[in-house]
């Protein structure tokens, strides 16, 4: 039984069917690439598996620890451990960086508050790894940002909640490439066997970065097809197409 | 009634709901000459006071209670009101009345010598009295007056002779000429030229008796480059029946003056039903008489059932200021009609005004504001933001901003939003492990962060506690 687990999962929103039956296993200590072209569902399956109220699971299961998490709440979703790097992350005006790390840390805490001292400390250390300014501490969450701030924070995050199953959707897209590499560094001092991961991605680059063990495609709300580090090479030099016409030679 | 201690509902409702037992003086219900001239004569007041009043009733009795705020309220009967009401025995801070003591002390209230370091004096007013007033010979070396508004009749009366009315004369509004002819306490400020005070000024007002009304009366007189930062609280007990608050606050600033007034409101708003709580209507105006002096109004206002009131600023020195920072948040059956005037007289004056309402549950949140610029005021300006936020589909927001400019100098700008919680904003947070309660009361602790900031530190961390209380329950 892998850690998490996706079974044949259907979700829509209204009256839209976006996922037909997604099947997806993460383990801890595992990486997983998740790519497919635009439209095909990428983004709402990391916001069902995070439990966004959107949208309404009509089949399927999603199974974290052997525990079905279909009736909890987001926020009861990460203090289980989940964690969802957002491809559009919000902006919260006026609510400082530092003072929403405290509470989402305190959340995580067992006796509900985090020591000030040690937590300050390892938010300065972590923000120094990832090339930010302490001065952003200050600053409003996702207020204003750019692109690559907003990649950054959400990566800061991770590194601050230690999710056991994060999955990152989309975080390489519009980041030059000094970037680029703060973001695959955060990740690859996460990575090690208790954290399992899941990279959305439309480029080849992160992975070369990153080296997930896993490739998954997904289409038409559907993983079509899974393989090791070799697919990578192969999608990135025939396309979508070629999967389209791999599939019809299987039917 | 319930233990306020162990009763964490009532708690939770309305954490100030409690009565205090204790032996008061009050007089009938009523409103006449003869209850003005009781009222004076147990303030022992001098004759000029007594006329002041009758002038001033006198004038009430021909004005009609407005009603071009279209609030919905049954029509106040005001033979029906206790217009006094006090402690029994004299109040000395040494041998208060333990009762009375015990409601400062869950209040939050420093009274005592051994808070004599806090940074704060206090002025209480209990009723319809002061009950007393912290750090006096601090103050007084300084040179600084500060004390109840009847005190300072008798002791000061050529200072209160002089600015008493001139900001907000007797017959300005309907409730301003009421509260003239009934006031019963309040503060009384004045810090004298040169002088920085080095603490905060503090009043708490507190209702208790029942069908009371609180007509209190602050005066703040800040002289020539004198500065003073004065914050005002208050609190009622839960009771099923309104009760009327109709105070006035005069400021007055000179040459260079800076004053800065802060108020947490806390009213108590009547219950879930709409039942009971206050109806606080409130006339508060600052001059800025003097060449460069600044007043600053940072409002908090989280309770009573019907709120009315516009702290203004009169800019009538050459290059003086005037701001506004107000955070309103109605839940309920609450409704808000508040805002500010900023009236340009003087030359390069400017004024900012930054408004945040809330409203939750079925409560009305207005806000209303009208910037004037007279004829020669050149080179005015302004910057209005006004935004309300709206949890939940019930409740309702406006806004009213009334511009007049009768200079061409003048540069006014004015934004305004309403929003929502966003649905993506409290997934945003849920997702990080932060309850739907909290998630929430971050963003709106967020949207109320320009003027949380206003208020003086110690403060601001009560008003944020306070605003997080009332979140709660309020949404979802
Ligand atoms: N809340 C919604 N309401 C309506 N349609 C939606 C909603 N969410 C997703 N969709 C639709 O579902 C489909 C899948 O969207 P999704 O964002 O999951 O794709 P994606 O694979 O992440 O694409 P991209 O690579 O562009 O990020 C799209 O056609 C999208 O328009
Ligand atoms: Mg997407």
């Amino acid at each position: 039984m892998a850690y998490l687990e996706i079974k044949n999962l259907h979700a829509r929103t209204g009256d839209i069917k976006i996922l037909k039956g997604v099947n997806l296993e993460i383990n801890k200590g595992e990486v997983h690439a998740l790519m497919g072209p635009n439209g095909s569902g990428k983004s709402t399956l990391s916001s069902v598996i995070m439990g966004h109220p959107d949208y309404e699971v009509t089949e399927g299961d999603i199974l974290l620890n052997g525990e079905s998490i279909l009736e909890m709440d987001p926020d009861e979703r990460a203090l289980a451990g989940l964690f969802l790097c957002f491809q559009y992350p919000v902006a919260i005006p006026g609510v400082s960086i530092s003072n929403f790390m405290k509470k989402a840390v305190d959340a995580r805490h067992p006796e509900g508050k985090a020591p000030a001292g040690p937590f300050l400390k390892e938010m300065r250390e972590n923000m120094d790894y990832l090339d930010m300014d302490k001065a952003f501490a200050n600053r409003g969450l996702n207020e204003g940002f750019s692109g690559g701030e907003k990649k950054r924070m959400e990566i800061l995050q991770m590194m601050m909640f230690k999710p056991s199953i994060a999955i990152m959707d989309e975080t390489d897209s519009g980041l030059d490439i000094d970037a680029l590499q703060v973001v695959a560094k955060g990740v690859n001092k996460m990575r090690g066997p208790e954290l399992g991961l899941l990279v959305i991605t439309h480029y080849e680059r992160i992975l070369t970065y990153i080296a997930p063990q896993f490739l998954h495609i997904l289409m038409e709300g559907k993983v079509v097809m899974s393989g090791g580090p070799e697919l990578v090479k192969k999608l990135e030099e025939n396309g979508y197409d070629w999967v389209r016409d791999q599939l019809a030679a299987t039917v | 009634m319930p233990d306020f201690e162990t009763d964490s509902n009532l708690v939770q409702e309305y954490k100030y709901g409690f009565f205090t037992d204790i032996e008061t003086d009050t007089i009938p219900k009523g409103l006449n000459e003869e209850v003005i001239a009781i009222i004076s004569a147990k303030k022992n007041e001098p004759v000029w006071m007594l006329e002041w009043r009758l002038k001033a009733f006198r004038r009430w009795q021909k004005m009609k209670n407005p009603d071009w705020a279209f609030l919905d309220m049954p029509e106040i009967d005001f033979q029906d009101i206790h217009y006094y009401s006090a402690p029994k025995e004299p109040v000395d801070m040494k041998e208060m009345d333990p009762e009375l003591l015990k409601t400062f002390e869950r209040l939050g209230i420093p009274m005592g010598e051994r808070d004599a370091l806090s940074g704060v004096a206090m002025d209480v007013v209990f009723d319809s009295v002061s009950v007393g007033t912290t750090h006096k010979e601090l103050l007084e070396e300084q040179g600084i007056i500060f004390c109840s508004i009847s005190e300072a009749i008798q002791k000061h009366p050529d200072l209160v002779k002089q600015y008493l009315g001139t900001v907000v004369p007797p017959g300005d509004n309907f409730y301003a000429a009421l509260n003239s002819a009934v006031f019963t306490d309040g503060s009384f400020c004045y810090i004298p030229k040169g002088v920085t005070c080095p603490v905060e000024l503090s009043t708490y007002f507190r209702i208790n008796a029942a069908d009371t009304g609180q007509f209190e009366r602050t005066l703040i007189v800040c002289d020539d480059n004198a500065t003073c930062s004065y914050l005002e609280g208050c609190t009622a007990p839960a009771r099923d029946t309104n009760q009327l608050h109709a105070a006035v606050v005069e400021i007055v600033a000179l040459e260079n003056a800076d004053v800065k007034y802060s108020t947490v409101q806390n009213w108590y708003a009547g219950d879930e039903e709409g039942k009971g709580g206050i109806y606080n209507f409130v006339t508060k105006r600052g001059h800025c008489r003097g060449r460069k002096s600044k007043i600053s109004w940072t409002q908090v206002e989280v309770g009573a059932a019907i709120t009315w009131k516009y702290p203004s600023c009169v800019l009538e020195g050459d290059g003086s200021v005037g701001e506004f920072y107000s955070v309103a948040f109605t839940n309920n059956h609450m409704q808000a009609d508040t805002g500010t005037k900023m009236i340009h007289v003087g030359k390069n004056t400017s004024s900012t005004i930054i408004s945040k309402g809330i409203s939750a549950g079925y409560s009305s949140n207005n806000y209303r504001g009208l910037v004037k610029v007279v004829e020669g005021a050149s080179n005015a300006r302004n910057h209005s933001i006004c935004d309300s936020l709206l949890i939940g589909r019930d409740c309702s927001a406006n806004t009213f901003p009334y511009i007049e400019s009768e200079d061409d100098s003048a540069h006014l700008a004015h934004e305004a939003t309403t929003s929502t919680i966003s649905e993506d904003q409290l997934f945003y947070l849920k997702s990080r492990g932060l309850s739907e309660e909290d998630a929430a009361s971050m963003v709106v602790k967020g949207f109320c962060k320009d003027v949380f900031k206003k208020l003086p530190l110690e403060f601001s961390v009560e008003a944020i506690k306070l605003l997080e209380i009332k979140l709660e329950g309020s949404i979802g």
